[in-house]
């Protein structure tokens, strides 16, 4: 497995010489070259995955029957407000849903072939953090406080890659090189209280990224930092991503972000994906009333001063025993009967790529 | 492309009902077993503790010398003599009126002594958290020093043996005295904990708000900041009351607490332990009810600490 | 760094100060003096004596009194045992007191946190109402209650160790357990809830999301976090230890200086009152400086501040 590490570190000389698709082609060159070819059509393929948690309320449905797939290298976005069950989402591919009181209970999760949730708990942790990363939403609390971040940066290193001591600190510094952190080596020895925000948000992604996994899980990665950080931020993960053929999926609440970022993006509500489609295909064509209502609830330099905000009224559905019926019908203006009693499936639109759940712009629906 | 503007309040969106601080709490409270145990032994004790006495035929400092004389001048033991349910010591004193007087004792204590923490460290805390830096906060940080260095039991001892032949210390049986003792030591937690309060609450904004609309301090500290402040003090409170009931048997067992003809349940096992190998009946129900008052209010309190802990515990 | 320690040590001055001025105060409120239970004697020599041990000056005479030959290192005679001063009792006996203390602590820290940590890991579990059931059973026992039943279960009816005295191991074990076992219950306790409260953090998370063996997450993330919290009371705890155990020597016949402290209130000792009051009060301060310091190595976020 360390073939593919130095591959990727010693073939391609600098970013600059070579566009980010002789990168990923020449890594993947070196992983058919080290016999492990690409298992699958994509790196990670969901289908109906289903995640509950037990509170003394009663059984909440997070997330409910969820499929997606995340190509080998692509950027996928995961879009929603807050409780729509996308962290959940990323938290149960990491089978990192703590347990109890949350627990999968349906679907598959095929990474590169494998199924990961027939994995041994075992097998599971030894793909964690080599094959897959994650970055928190929170840099401040997701760091240890009392160890050096060297030494957290070198956890996964030293328990995945097996790197003597050496070897091991030349990484790290390079990592750390790499997210942007300046005198890398001199800052091996500090505590995390020790950097700013922007700063510890490097460090979290030199750690995701340490083990040079082929997906990273980003969770609102910038949602705590400063607007003009978050740029910076988000600029080194897509750079990062492109430089070794990372494959992302980034949760955000942020459309700003995900147009900005991500190739392709599915839109998330009430613990079910609600439309799917290209960046493209998405932010110019939407075809469900929720993803209508995200767009045009954002402000535009061309509004009037004065004139009041644009936005979807109502709540969200509470996901404990939901009717069977469209969970977004309550808030939407197009109802009609069969949204209240029977839920729309997610059908193509425009193009094959493009999914929506909707009964109103199906073909055949009463919105053309 | 339309919008949702249109759309008023529809029907069918669930709303979680929502609940105050409190209700949740009590909630939590009654969900938790341990903590209903707790409250029931503390029922338990108080009921008997104030009714008990009224029921049982002999007062506590009653001697029957009469059945002890028959019995060669040594105790009775329980489930032997109907007329003392639960035997006698060897002065023909009725074993259950005593444990019912040792009840009264240390519910009291552990009441009035909470009262005195209360009296004294929530208004020193409040003061010295309310004008932390300044000079007041300082000399009251430095004397709640001075109190916290003391080695608690040496100063209750120390006190209640200075003062034990005055009147003070002679009301109640020196009950009074061992109020006022345990309780000069046991403020200063508290006194810590309201400071600490104080000073993360005053930074908060609600109380910029209303010092902005021209609130009065006074008022501030009644309205705002002790309502909003008080669940880490319960629960200290609530935890305290074991130690303080722990210090009164201990002092008791001494021989420096409450005086006989009282029976505190300290004093109680204290006399029953040269009986022990042929009337355990002397030092081991004593110790039962001990464990009962100190188990009961133990539980309760880590109940109050998880119910009103906004973050649940790890719980379903 | 030492400039921390060093403000706090010279802060414990006027601290032991205020303690032993107060202490002397209430010594002498207490009416009569060192002889008042013994046989009345005739005026004249009353107040021989009287002058003999300076009790004819005033309060804050004899406190300038006491506190110039404390200066010296002397606590002066004891007025009970005529035959010794108090620094040959207290030499006497506080090393056993200390000894006995600090053994009692050992145990608790030894017991109680490795039950603690087990408690939160196996989390409603069997582990944990094994570990809650014996804290349970600690803190309802007070250590005299404890003692007792010690006595009577492995001296009395298995024999296997001595009812009292000091001398030797034999000697150690009742006595530091029935001392050490409420304590065991109370870090059990806290060790517990901080370990259970670290569980649910995020950094937490992140060493799972590393891939890192369920061994190292628990030693090298959870353990040496929820132990900071935990440091903060050993202070008090082993302060409490050490000054507490005058039942224990009463109800053991250990003789340590916890016995004579009871016997010196009775008996207006004041010369052993004022000893044992300063030298446990000093103990108290200089553990809570030693806690601080030791909580400082553990969080680097208190020590570079």
């Amino acid at each position: 497995m360390t073939g593919s590490e130095d591959v990727s570190l010693a073939d391609a000389p600098t970013i600059v010489e070579l566009s980010p698709e002789d990168v990923l082609r020449a890594r993947g060159e070196a992983i058919a070259n080290a016999g492990m070819g690409r298992k699958a059509d994509h790196l990670l393929e969901v289908r109906g995955l289903s995640t509950h948690f037990s509170t003394p309320d009663g059984v909440v449905q997070a997330v409910g029957d969820v499929s997606f797939d995340v190509g080998y290298g692509e950027t996928l976005g995961l879009v929603g407000e807050s409780g729509c069950g996308k962290s959940v989402t990323a938290l149960s591919i990491a089978r990192l849903v703590p347990d109890p009181p949350g627990k999968i209970v349906a679907g598959s999760i095929t990474f590169d072939g494998i199924d990961l949730l027939k994995l041994s708990v075992e097998d599971m942790r030894k793909l964690r953090g080599k094959e897959i990363g994650f970055i928190f939403q929170d840099p401040l609390t997701s760091l240890n406080p009392t160890l050096t971040i060297g030494y957290q940066i070198g956890e996964a290193i030293k328990e995945h890659m097996g790197l003597p001591d050496k070897a091991a600190k030349d990484r790290i510094v390079e990592l750390l090189s790499k997210v942007g952190i300046p005198r890398a080596k001199d800052r091996l020895k500090d505590y995390p209280f020790q950097f700013s925000g922007g700063m510890r948000q490097r460090v979290m992604i030199a750690i995701a990224l340490s083990c040079d996994p082929k997906l990273i899980l980003a969770d609102e990665p910038t949602t705590a930092l400063d607007v003009t950080i978050q740029a910076q931020i988000l600029e080194l993960i897509q750079k990062l991503s492109t430089e070794f053929g990372t494959a992302v999926l980034l949760i955000t609440h942020d459309l700003g972000i995900a147009a900005g970022m991500c190739d392709r993006v599915n839109v998330m509500y009430a613990g079910r994906i609600v439309e799917t489609g290209s960046v493209d295909e998405l932010f110019e064509a939407p075809r469900m009333p929720y993803a209508w209502g995200l767009l045009d609830s954002l402000p535009r330099i061309d509004d009037v001063r004065g004139d009041r905000l644009r936005t979807i009224e109502g709540l969200p559905p509470l996901l404990i025993d939901p009717p069977v019926a469209c969970r977004f019908n309550p808030r939407c203006a197009y109802t009609r009967d069969i949204c209240r009693t029977e839920e729309p499936e997610l059908t193509v639109r425009d193009s094959p790529g493009h999914l929506a759940r909707c009964w109103a712009t199906e073909p055949g629906g009463w919105i053309a | 492309m339309a919008t949702n503007q249109q759309v008023v309040g529809r029907v069918g969106v669930q709303q979680q009902p929502s609940s105050g601080v409190w209700r949740d709490a009590f909630g939590r409270l009654r969900k938790n077993r341990l903590a209903l145990v707790g409250l029931f032994g503390i029922l338990f004790l108080a009921f008997i503790g104030i009714f008990g006495p009224m029921i049982t035929p002999w007062p506590y400092y009653a001697q029957d010398t009469a059945a002890v004389t028959a019995n060669g001048f040594k105790p009775i033991p329980p489930f032997v003599d109907p007329s003392h349910i639960l035997g006698t010591d060897q002065l023909g004193q009725d074993m259950l009126s005593r444990l019912l007087d040792g009840a009264r004792i240390s519910l009291t204590v552990a009441i009035v002594v909470q009262f005195v923490v209360i009296g004294i460290g929530v208004p020193i805390g409040a003061i010295a958290g309310w004008y932390s830096g300044s000079r007041i906060d300082n000399g009251l940080m430095r004397f709640t020093d001075v109190m916290y260095a003391f080695p608690d039991l040496l100063l209750i001892i120390l006190f209640s043996v200075a003062f034990r032949e005055t009147a003070f210390g002679q009301a109640l049986n020196g009950l009074l005295l061992v109020f006022v003792a345990i309780g000069l030591v046991s403020w200063v937690t508290v006194a810590r904990l309201v400071r600490g309060q104080f000073l993360s609450l005053k930074e908060t904004e609600f109380v910029e708000a209303a010092q902005a609309i021209g609130v009065s301090d006074r008022n501030i500290i009644m309205k705002h900041l002790l309502p909003n402040g008080i669940s880490p003090i319960i629960v200290a409170i609530t935890l305290g009351i074991p130690a303080a009931i722990l210090a009164e048997a201990a002092l008791a067992y001494i021989g420096v607490g409450v005086q006989p003809p009282r029976a505190s349940w300290g004093s109680l096992i204290a006399a029953g332990q040269p009986f022990i190998r042929s009337y355990p009946h002397l030092t081991y129900l004593p110790g039962i009810l001990i464990a009962v008052a100190l188990i009961s209010f133990t539980f309760l309190g880590d109940g109050l600490r998880d119910a009103l802990d906004p973050k649940l515990k790890g719980k379903q | 760094m030492g400039r921390y320690i060093l403000r706090r040590l010279l802060w414990l001055i006027p601290v032991i100060f205020a303690v032993t001025a107060i202490t002397f105060v209430l010594m002498h409120a207490v009416p009569g003096g060192p002889w008042s239970n013994e046989r009345a004697v005739s005026a004249g020599v009353q107040a021989k004596i009287d002058a003999k041990f300076r009790l004819d000056e005033s309060i804050p005479e004899q406190y300038r009194d006491w506190v110039l030959a404390f200066a010296q290192g002397d606590f002066g005679p004891s007025f009970r045992y005529a035959d010794r001063s108090v620094n040959a009792i207290v030499a006497d006996g506080l090393p056993k007191s200390i000894w006995l203390g600090f053994l009692a602590f050992v145990v608790a820290v030894a017991f109680g946190i490795p039950l603690g940590i087990f408690a939160a890991l196996g989390h409603n579990k069997a582990p944990d109402y094994i570990s809650t059931g014996i804290s349970v059973i600690g803190i309802a026992t007070p250590s005299f209650v404890l003692a007792i039943l010690l006595v009577v279960l492995f001296s009395v009816v298995l024999k296997w160790f001595p009812t009292g005295g000091w001398k030797g191991p034999d000697t150690w074990v009742l006595p530091v357990i029935a001392l050490a076992g409420y304590q065991v219950a109370v870090i059990a306790r806290y060790t517990r809830a901080s370990m259970l409260e670290v569980t649910r953090k995020d950094y937490v998370r992140t060493a799972h999301s590393k891939g890192l063996q369920a061994r190292a997450v628990v030693t090298r993330h959870m353990i040496r976090n929820a132990l900071i919290p935990v440091v903060t009371i050993l202070g008090p705890i082993f302060a409490f230890l050490v000054t507490g155990s005058f039942i224990i020597e009463t109800f053991f016949g250990i003789p340590g200086v916890g016995r004579y402290y009871v016997q010196g209130i009775a008996g207006r000792d004041y010369g052993v009152i004022m000893a044992m009051t300063v030298i446990f009060a000093l103990a108290v301060a200089v553990l809570n400086v030693v806690v601080d310091v030791l909580y400082a190595f553990i969080d680097p976020r208190i020590r570079y501040s």
